[in-house]
């Protein structure tokens, strides 16, 4: 057995590298936050607040507003969040509770599966096979069924805000159903007898005991594909028709915060058009903050009243 | 794996690294020539890649080019990153004074306009001046607009929306479009105006040319402007335009040429021509040239030389390449401009560097 003080000496090393690490993260971080901020002073003086309500975006006269991409980015996430949080639950309960062990492996490393595919192979998919189906089939039954409604009026064309939230949907889903599976199979095993025994069904057992044991790690894993939805740029410019203007309906053409950054930042060359799109990726910056502390908020709470109960 | 295998493989790998090290340092003892790089437009990307290949086999220069776009490439060229810059919009002489850079056309293609409607072969849709720009100003909305009718009395045009489909990104195609539509109308001049990027009065945008081809072939009734070896490549149908002649034309490369050889370059400072309805019976409207941008002031000599030998040989010979991707070459008459360009303003330590 080595001697006590090296055992001290390496704890205190790893102490420094693992401080050091998370320092580094949170440089980094200040840094870009810093860098986009100097780097769109021109457009923060120009414009100031205005921009986040202005919807026009005119590079050759230099008008610009977010208002379009701020408004497709947080319509998109929605969509995707409406399909994609039952179905990663669905998919969590049967992998957890439903399906035999045989049945579950693979299933579980399919969804996986999904999670590594780039996005640029969503995106390419989404143009070519998803959106004559969406064009064909999907958007005129809709049209047919709700086109009462603003949301699903306009041509049939296939792209547009529906489109990339369905996509971004297939893409967040594997991230939000491994992160519930593991939530729900760290439910210590007693608990889950006891409720059985005490007469409960699979569904009470689900949601009364494993639910509220893991919520707190389930809204953590929904807010990682929540900001993941809001930062993805080339699946949904493929699909969502890039039009800087607002439409109340779904099927019609519209853009994201980063789709815009993807179209225009290779060929911007005037100094005020390059420090607004900076000037977009703060305020995509600011929207992730504040979603992201938001989750904190929401786990902090959870967290508290759990305690308060016990 | 065993642990067999698993030593086999370390060995594979070690002796591969060893063996690409060696390799690299037998090319670079034997490259007693230049390695060149370039970056700017990607429209031009395909023949330049093709001609940087054939040269290297020819001569053994290595000229890397990224396709980064053409602000990326007048940014690099200005900040002394890249030995040479390439852009599709030319940029004006004021510019190139003040960063101390000449430019000059190196290639040229053409702007069509791709369609899709049923029942109509490539070619037969004629398009006027006129209902070109109300087309994309949102004035004609469905095909079978008398207007557009009356432009073709043999057609039965049917009763479907017109969707409008642009390029999404900034781009040098769009720069060349929108600069056409601003000369034939005065309208789209002051409510849109010329650029990269532009506020689109209606429309559907794509990424790139593939994104905007991909939507003309989803999308029934849709018209959109893509460059011509796309639409060539891609099996577009494409429409005739009447040009300033007041001739319907179809695009192809001596429409083209046509373009080119009927401007007045040699009274075009700088070269920052733009090709958009130039005169003649059969030029095609809507022609661009992509340009290559230099620094003045060279700081390597031999490098400078091997490079401007580069651009010598691509004029030279690299018209074939061209066309059979569908680009088309600079006239000769142009290239002799080009070359006078060359011996008067451009210095390496104090000299000429062409002669």
């Amino acid at each position: 057995m080595e001697p006590r003080s090296s055992h001290l000496e390496g704890d205190k090393i790893f102490r420094w590298m693992t401080a050091a690490a998370a320092a580094g993260i949170v440089l980094l971080l200040a840094g870009i936050f810093l860098v986009l901020v100097a780097n769109s002073r021109l457009s923060l003086s120009r414009f100031g607040l205005d921009i986040l309500w202005g919807t026009e975006w005119n590079p050759v006269t230099g008008h610009y507003g977010a208002l379009s991409s701020i408004y497709g980015t947080i319509l998109s996430t929605l969509v995707a969040m409406l399909i994609a949080v039952p179905l990663s639950f669905l998919s969590a309960f049967f992998l957890v509770e439903v399906a035999p062990t045989t049945i579950a492996g693979p299933v579980g490393a399919a969804i996986e599966l999904l999670a590594a595919v780039p996005s640029i192979i969503y995106g390419m998919w989404g143009l070519f096979v998803f959106v004559p189906i969406m064009a064909t089939d999907v958007q005129p039954l809709l049209g047919r069924a709700l086109g009462l409604l603003p949301l699903f009026t306009g041509p049939p064309l296939g792209i547009g805000i529906l489109t990339a939230g369905i996509i971004l949907a297939v893409m967040i889903l594997p991230f939000m159903t491994a992160v519930i599976r593991d939530v729900l199979e760290m439910t210590p095993r007693t608990m889950k007898e006891a409720a059985f025994g005490m007469g409960a069904t699979t569904w009470e057992v689900t949601r009364d005991v494993a639910l509220r044991h893991g919520r707190v790690g389930i809204v953590g894993g929904l807010f990682l594909g929540l900001g993941r939805a809001l930062g993805e740029t080339m699946a949904v410019t493929f699909v969502i028709g890039n039009s800087h203007k607002i439409s109340a309906s779904l099927m019609s053409p519209g853009n994201t915060i980063a789709s815009t950054l993807a179209n225009e930042f290779a060929e911007a060359s005037s100094p005020l058009y390059l420090s607004t799109l900076t000037e977009l990726a703060l305020i995509l910056f600011g929207i992730t903050f504040l979603v992201n502390a938001a989750s904190q908020l929401l786990l902090a709470r959870a967290r508290s009243t759990m305690e308060g109960r016990r | 794996m065993t642990r067999n295998t698993k030593k086999l493989s370390g060995f594979v790998l070690i002796a591969g690294l060893i063996g690409a090290l060696s390799l690299a340092f037998l090319r670079s003892g034997r490259d007693h020539d230049q390695r060149l790089a370039g970056a700017g437009a990607s429209f031009p990307y395909p023949v330049y890649a093709k001609w940087m290949h054939e040269y290297h086999h020819l001569y053994n220069v290595r000229i890397n080019y990224q396709s980064i776009g053409s602000g990326g490439g007048i940014a690099q060229i200005k900040a002394h990153t890249v030995d040479f810059g390439a852009s599709d919009a030319p940029l004006t002489k004021e510019d190139l004074d003040a960063a101390g850079l000449i430019q000059f056309p190196m290639i040229m293609g053409g702007v069509v306009l791709a369609f899709h409607l049923d029942g109509v072969p490539s070619g037969k849709l004629r398009l006027s001046r006129r209902n070109l720009a109300a087309i994309f100003l949102g004035r004609i909305r469905k095909w079978n607009d008398p207007a557009l009718q009356a432009d073709n009395p043999g057609l039965n045009l049917p009763d479907t929306d017109i969707t409008v489909v642009h390029r999404a990104d900034g781009s040098g195609t769009t720069w060349i479009f929108t600069n056409y539509l601003s000369q034939i109308s005065k309208d789209w001049k002051t409510r849109v105006g010329a650029g990269k990027a532009v506020q689109w009065p209606r429309g559907i945008g794509g990424k790139g040319n593939e994104g905007v081809s991909a939507y003309i072939q989803r999308v029934p009734g849709s018209i959109g402007y893509v460059e011509f070896a796309y639409a060539v490549q891609n099996k577009l149908p494409t429409a005739s335009l009447q040009n300033r002649a007041q001739v319907y034309v179809t695009p192809s490369i001596e429409a083209f040429q046509a373009a080119a050889a009927n401007a007045d370059w040699a009274h075009t400072p700088g070269f920052a021509m733009v090709l958009t309805d130039q005169p003649g019976r059969g030029t095609w409207p809507i022609t661009g040239a992509s340009f290559i941008l230099l620094q003045r002031q060279q700081t390597d000599c031999r490098k400078a030389k091997a490079m401007l030998r580069f651009f010598k040989w691509a004029f030279e010979h690299g018209g074939d390449t061209a066309r059979k991707l569908d680009y088309v070459p600079v006239p000769a008459e142009v290239v002799a401009l080009v070359e006078q360009q060359w011996k008067r303003r451009l210095r390496c330590a104090g000299r000429p560097i062409w002669k």
